[in-house]
Formats: C-alpha cells, structure tokens, sequence
C-alpha cells in the first residue's frame, strides 16, 4: 500500500533559488495493490511532479509517503536502490525514456546489471522473453533494435515488462499513452488492466478523463497543486460537484455531439491564488466522494 | 551518395558511420597525417639524435647541409637536433596543458551541469572568474616568479587557465542532457550520478568532447609557444618557440640565418593549422548537414 499523507512541494527556481514556486500543494491518497488511481488535471496542475515525488526523482519539500508503512522520504543510495525494486515508473514520452545510441533492449540489461547481478545468462534471457511476452512484445522482433527502429508503442511496452523484471508492487505511468497512436493506446491500456489484475498498484496519471474514468477504480481531480475533488470513478463523473470537474467532464469531446449543436460554455473558475497557504479544504459529499470547498 | 552506402552505414551503426566518413573526409585525413607525421618525428627522432641538442657540435651559422640537415645556430648548435627536441616538448605542453584543462573543464560542467542548483551558480562564478582573468598577465607573473621552468609547470600552468570555455559548454550540453528521461530511468535502476554521467550523458557527447580535446590541444601549444617567445619558455629544454625567441635574440633574422627560425615556426603553424582543419573536417562528420556529398 503506498499513501501519500499531505504531501507538498515547492520548487527554487530564480537566481540562488530565491523564488519559490509550490507544485503540488497538500495532497493525499492511497493506492492500494490491485488499484488503478488515476490523477487528473490539467498541464501545470502539478500530476508530474507528484508522480516524480513517488519515484523519488524529486524530494519532498513536506509530508510523507510510505510504502507498505515505513516513511521512504529522504533516505540513502542504498535503500533508494530497494526502493526501486518496489516501486517503478513509465514516462510519458517513449523516445526520450531510451538513450537514442544506445540499443533499446539496454534498458533491461541495465536492470540485471544492478539487481541481478549473479543471474545466469541463460536464466536471464528466460527472464527477459518472460516479460516481453507478459506486455505481448515479441522477443525477435525487439531485441538488438535501436530506439528510432521501434514504435512508441513498442518502446512504452519495453518499458514495462522492465519494470516487471523487478517484481514490483506500484507503478507511475506519467501521461504513458498521451504520445501513441490511437490504435495502440488500447492495448497499453488493457495492459495496465492486466498488470492490476496480477495485484499490481497502478499510479495513472493522465489529463484525459475518458481514459481515467475507462482503468481506474478511484480518481483525483487537480488543479493548481491541489486537489479539487476525489472519489470512486463512477460517482465523480457521475455526479461532478467542483465547477473545475464539471468544466473538465463538459470539454470531453462526445461521439454523437457535434462542435455545432451546442457549444457548452464553461463556468468561471476562480483564479490561481497564493499557493503557499493551505488549499481549500475536502469535504465528504456522499459515499466515497469528497470536493474542495469553492464559492 | 549512393543508395547501397546509405543502406550499409544503417547497420554498421552509428560509430562506425562517423569512422567511415571521417576516413573519407580529406580535411581529417590531411590534417591529421600531418599532425601524426610530425609526432611521430617527435617521439622517435630524439632517440636517434643527441640528447643534448644544446650541445655546440658543428661550425657556426652554417647552412643545411648533409652532415647538419637543418644547418647549424649562431653558435654552432645543430638545428635538426633542437627541432625534433623541440617537437616533442611542444606535444608534451600541449598534450599535458589540454589534458589538464580537459579533466578539470568536464568535471566543473557535468557536475554544475547534472547537479544545478546552488553548485552550479558557485560554479559558474568560479568559471567566470578565471574566464575574464587576463590569463596572459598571470602567466607572465607566475612564469617569472617560477626560478627554474620546465615543459611540465609550463603545461599545468596553461591546463589550469584554459578550461572554463570547455566547463561552459559542458555544462550547457548536459543541462539539456539531464532532462531527458532516460536519465531518470537509470536513476530507477538504482545509478549513482557519476555512473549516469559516464554512461548516459557522455557518449551522448562524445563528437563533442573529441573537438574540445584537440582545440585544447591546439591552443595549449599555440600558447606554450607565445610565453616561449616572450622569454617565459622553459630553462631547461629546448621548445620550438625557444628555438624561435633564441634565434631572434641573436638576430638570426638580419645574419639570414633562415634555417634557425623557419622549421620551428612553421612546424608551430603546421601543427595548430592542422588540428584546426582536422576539427573542421571532424564537424563534417558529426553535422551530416555540412558533409560535402
Ligand atoms: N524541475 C522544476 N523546476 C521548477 N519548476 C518546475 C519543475 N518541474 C515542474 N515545475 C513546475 O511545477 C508545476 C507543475 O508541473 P508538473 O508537475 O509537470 O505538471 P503536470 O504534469 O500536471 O503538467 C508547473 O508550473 C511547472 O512549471
Ligand atoms: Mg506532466
């Protein structure tokens, strides 16, 4: 179980640090094994960075997160390194996730080169069509291949069955199917479903309702580094009460509505404030459904 | 370019691609022939010669001749002998100068570069720093402080004034470099930052980092020559540009005593030339836009 607990996170940023800007304002939640939440908002609101604190690539600037109850904030190359075997991530743009001179299937090498060590060649290899054929990768057909030789599809894949060459427990996927094409977004996405089926935490984090609302069970609402409102899936967008989710659900293009039947005129939101107090606190609207307070 | 060179470089990869062209560019083959050809003059000459090219062994100010192939000084030295001595020290100042510079320019920009922040702004200042010091005025100082000098203090003195241009652009390229993601993938396989400097960062560098060496290398031995000149040279060594400052102190020039300062300037100018059209061949290779088809 990973829990977030009134996680904050302000960047330095102007010349010797002396600006401050707060990305992610106190945020909690819980993703449970099995569980697929997915955080939603908008560009800027904050979901990266917060992906970024999971996988410890950022700090946290306060609050903590614990994996399974023990605090995994701030601690030395080593136990990051465990950490890892635990806890892995997917990013959003597959062509930047592999060093381009390097051959794409480097990126599982570097995992035997780290954890496994003492692992046979042969027991490896096992390992690696093991996975590859977890994330429906054909062996030959990606193996020995440069980046630029692959389809982002393939790549994003690659990139997980290496996670899965560590017997994780949660995984970010930051934005993982924003860049490929259409047809193969499905796929990855089913894939997700699959790896929760095996008992996997998923930490989805996407700016595309329909695709929260289609692999997750539970869902945060961001905006502005802070959440506006969280719940199961099925009642928040059932039922959006903050202005900001309603705006969000009505700006999801619908198959049978054309731009000119009825252009939705979205509801004027308040603007971005001083980040650095509190946000607005939640409130429990109904069972499983809590909303920020708003005017 | 033919349609079955193209497909052949596709699976040779990309080293080998810049291999194939770089041995294919003229400006890298000719320049670096050079270089080479007179290096290997260099090292293996002195081993044929006297080791005390200072030595007076023949009749003076004569001209080349069979016995004395580059003539002989004002005092009777043998010129081929101080050239070929001369020769390898300035490979030596360049060789030890560039290096220096090399090591200390890339450890300054990956670590203010990877690590950002308030050790890259401190950094940064120190690199500014010795960037606007009139290196010249120092050396000049140091150089005449120093009683006795030799190639070696010569080359760690230049080394450490010439690589805040190579910190500079170091750090750029990896501020750029750091941001992609692969560097926080190897960052979730447990890396350590220096591992993911060498590893990642770096080869991503390399055509880079190959044309910083030589241009340090270059400039070391441009500038080793030009503190010769000015008298700051090595008192225990014969150099090309002692060579240079020694013959016109003796106004080798008005005796028309030719042979003493014409092979060493224009080994200097050979050499610094050559390694200037071996980079600009070498930027041909790297930037397949220059590339003369
Ligand atoms: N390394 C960084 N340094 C300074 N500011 C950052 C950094 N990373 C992100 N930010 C800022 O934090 C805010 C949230 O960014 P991010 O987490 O990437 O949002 P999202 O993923 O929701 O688009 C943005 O305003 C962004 O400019
Ligand atoms: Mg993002």
């Amino acid at each position: 179980m990973l829990e977030l607990e009134h996680v904050w996170k302000s960047y330095r940023i102007g010349a010797l640090g002396s600006k401050r800007l707060t990305a992610v304002r106190d945020v909690s939640f819980q993703i449970a094994p099995g569980e697929v939440l997915s955080v939603v908002g908008e560009s800027g609101s904050g979901k990266t960075t917060i992906g970024k604190m999971v996988l410890q690539l950022a700090s946290v600037t306060r609050g903590t997160i614990r994996l399974d109850g023990a605090d995994v904030t701030a601690r030395g190359h080593r136990e990051r390194k465990a950490y890892y075997r635990r806890v892995q991530g997917v990013f959003q743009d597959p062509f930047s996730s592999y060093n381009p001179i390097f051959k794409a299937d480097r990126v599982l090498e570097t995992v035997r080169e780290s954890y496994f060590p003492r692992t046979g060649r042969g027991e490896w290899n096992e390992k690696v069509e093991n996975s590859l054929q977890a994330v429906r990768l054909d062996p030959g057909s990606v193996l020995g291949k440069y980046p630029h030789q692959l389809s982002g599809g393939q790549l994003q894949r690659m990139l997980i069955a290496r996670a899965l060459l560590l017997d994780i427990e949660v995984l970010v996927a930051d934005e993982i199917i924003s860049m490929l094409d259409a047809s193969t977004r499905i796929d990855v996405l089913n894939l997700l479903g699959e790896l929760k089926e095996r008992g996997l935490g998923v930490l989805f984090i996407t700016h595309d309702l329909s695709l929260a609302n289609y692999i997750s069970e539970r869902v945060v609402i961001m905006r502005h580094g802070a959440v506006v409102e969280t719940g199961a899936t099925g009642t928040v967008f059932g039922d959006p009460r903050h202005p900001y989710s309603r705006n969000l659900l009505a700006s999801v293009p619908q198959l049978h509505r054309k731009w000119s039947d009825d252009p939705a005129t979205p509801q004027e939101l308040e603007p971005d404030g001083d980040r650095s107090v509190d946000p607005p606190p939640l409130t429990r609207v109904g069972e499983q459904h809590w909303v920020a307070a708003h005017p | 370019m033919s349609a079955d060179l193209v497909l052949q470089t596709e699976i040779v990869g990309k080293r080998n691609e810049h291999l194939y062209f770089a041995l294919r560019n003229r400006k890298v083959v000719i320049g670096s022939s050079i270089v080479l050809a007179l290096l290997l003059l260099g090292v293996v000459g002195p081993f044929f010669l006297s080791s005390t090219p200072n030595e007076y062994v023949g009749p003076k100010s004569a001209a080349p001749s069979g016995d004395y192939w580059f003539g002989t000084t004002y005092f009777g030295q043998d010129v081929f002998a101080q050239f070929v001595h001369g020769l390898r020290s300035s490979y030596l100042v360049g060789a030890l100068g560039g290096a220096i510079a090399f090591v200390i320019g890339l450890s300054v920009g990956f670590t203010a570069g990877y690590r950002g922040g308030l050790v890259d702004e401190f950094l940064n200042m120190i690199t500014n720093v010795v960037l606007v010091l009139p290196a010249l005025a120092v050396l000049i100082v140091i150089s005449s402080y120093l009683e006795v000098r030799g190639v070696v203090s010569q080359a760690v003195i230049i080394g450490l004034f010439s690589w805040p241009w190579v910190a500079k652009a170091v750090r750029s390229q990896t501020f750029t470099l750091r941001n992609r993601d692969y560097v926080d993938l190897a960052r979730l396989t447990g890396k350590r930052a220096p591992q993911i400097i060498v590893r990642e960062v770096m080869p991503n560098m390399a055509s880079y980092l190959l044309m910083a060496i030589i241009l340090l290398f270059g400039g070391a031995i441009l500038f080793a020559a030009m503190l010769d000149f000015i008298g700051l040279g090595p008192t225990n060594a014969v150099s090309l540009g002692t060579m240079m400052q020694q013959s016109m102190a003796w106004s080798a020039l008005h005796l028309g005593l030719w042979w003493w300062f014409v092979p060493p300037g224009l080994a200097i100018t050979a050499i610094v030339g050559s390694l200037y059209i071996t980079n600009v061949g070498l930027d041909e290779v790297f930037n397949p836009k220059l590339r003369e088809m």
